[in-house]
């Protein structure tokens, strides 16, 4: 992530148009903020336009989700930066273009705590 | 991008496949064939593809030919190059159905390929009578391919399956 991304407070989600994945996403967040108390509208959301764009954010794919300036689900240090489509496991193995709703709903329930 | 549409044959093509064998697109012995594009980084086509394997394993007593193809660009993503291909397949024990490499992406360009992963459903006279996405949620594994069976229940009754076509979604291929 970019510096300015990894000092950002709140919720982040950066996403790509090229991965269909990203309103579903951004309605996951966006109902699993209202959950937790969060307000949804303080949700920011940043749009990855070009590989030079996914370099200088340190986007390792669509979508990614900050919180506070951490990842919900960190790549790994070999992770390329890019436009490409995010890879997410679930709780039960499955391979996703989605992080699991149990670990969004774990890390925004952390947040402020 | 020039490709095929519902009733077209499907285009001539022999491509090398991870068991070391080439294999010719085009068997009239099969009851139907399924070329469907793939590859191993994309999370749409990992979510999809132990779906998609099931069909393969069931439909093969009913004469059904499954064909994977991976196009994408391995300069840029390497994680799809032969090597990779093979060793995917030899990690998960095997397939159900052969991966094929398609280096020079020519077989895409020819079909009209644009995602992984996009379906293609031929009859027995290698006529296109489906193509698109295999169910309607990537996300739901209970979805279990319903418009790539139906597609091909179709077919195998002589009829034309409804949907014939749907959008493709996943990962663009990764063009040269």
């Amino acid at each position: 992530m970019s510096p300015d991304d990894r000092t950002r407070t709140g919720v982040v989600v950066l996403w790509w148009q090229g991965c269909p994945s990203w309103r579903r996403a951004l309605s996951m967040v966006r109902d699993e903020m209202d959950r937790q108390g969060l307000d949804p509208e303080t949700l920011e959301v940043v749009e990855i336009i070009d590989e030079a764009d996914a370099a200088r954010h340190g986007f390792p794919g669509s979508p990614t989700i900050l919180v506070d300036g951490e990842d919900i689900q960190p790549p790994g240090p070999e992770q390329p930066t890019g436009l490409t489509c995010r890879v997410y496991r679930r709780r039960d193995g499955r391979v996703s273009p989605l992080p699991d709703p149990e670990d969004l709903r774990d890390v925004f329930a952390k947040m402020g705590t | 991008m020039s490709g095929i549409d519902i009733g077209d044959r499907m285009p001539h093509a022999t491509l090398l496949g991870t068991d070391g064998g080439n294999h010719d697109l085009a068997d009239r012995s099969a009851s139907a064939t399924v070329v469907y594009w793939t590859c191993n980084h994309c999370p749409y086509a990992l979510a999809w593809q132990d779906r998609i394997h099931q069909v393969a394993r069931e439909y093969s007593d009913r004469g059904v030919r499954v064909l994977a193809v991976n196009s994408n660009n391995a300069e840029t993503h390497p994680a799809d190059s032969f090597e990779a291909m093979c060793d995917r397949v030899e990690s998960e024990g095997g397939w159900p159905n052969p991966y094929l490499h398609d280096e020079t992406q020519e077989v895409a360009r020819s079909f009209g390929a644009l995602k992984t992963p996009d379906v293609f459903v031929f009859d027995r006279d290698l006529g296109l009578r489906y193509r698109g996405a295999p169910d309607d949620d990537y996300d739901d594994p209970s979805r279990d391919a319903a418009w790539l069976r139906g597609a091909l229940d179709a077919v195998l009754a002589g009829e034309q399956p409804e949907p014939a076509a749907t959008e493709p979604v996943g990962c663009g291929i990764k063009w040269k």
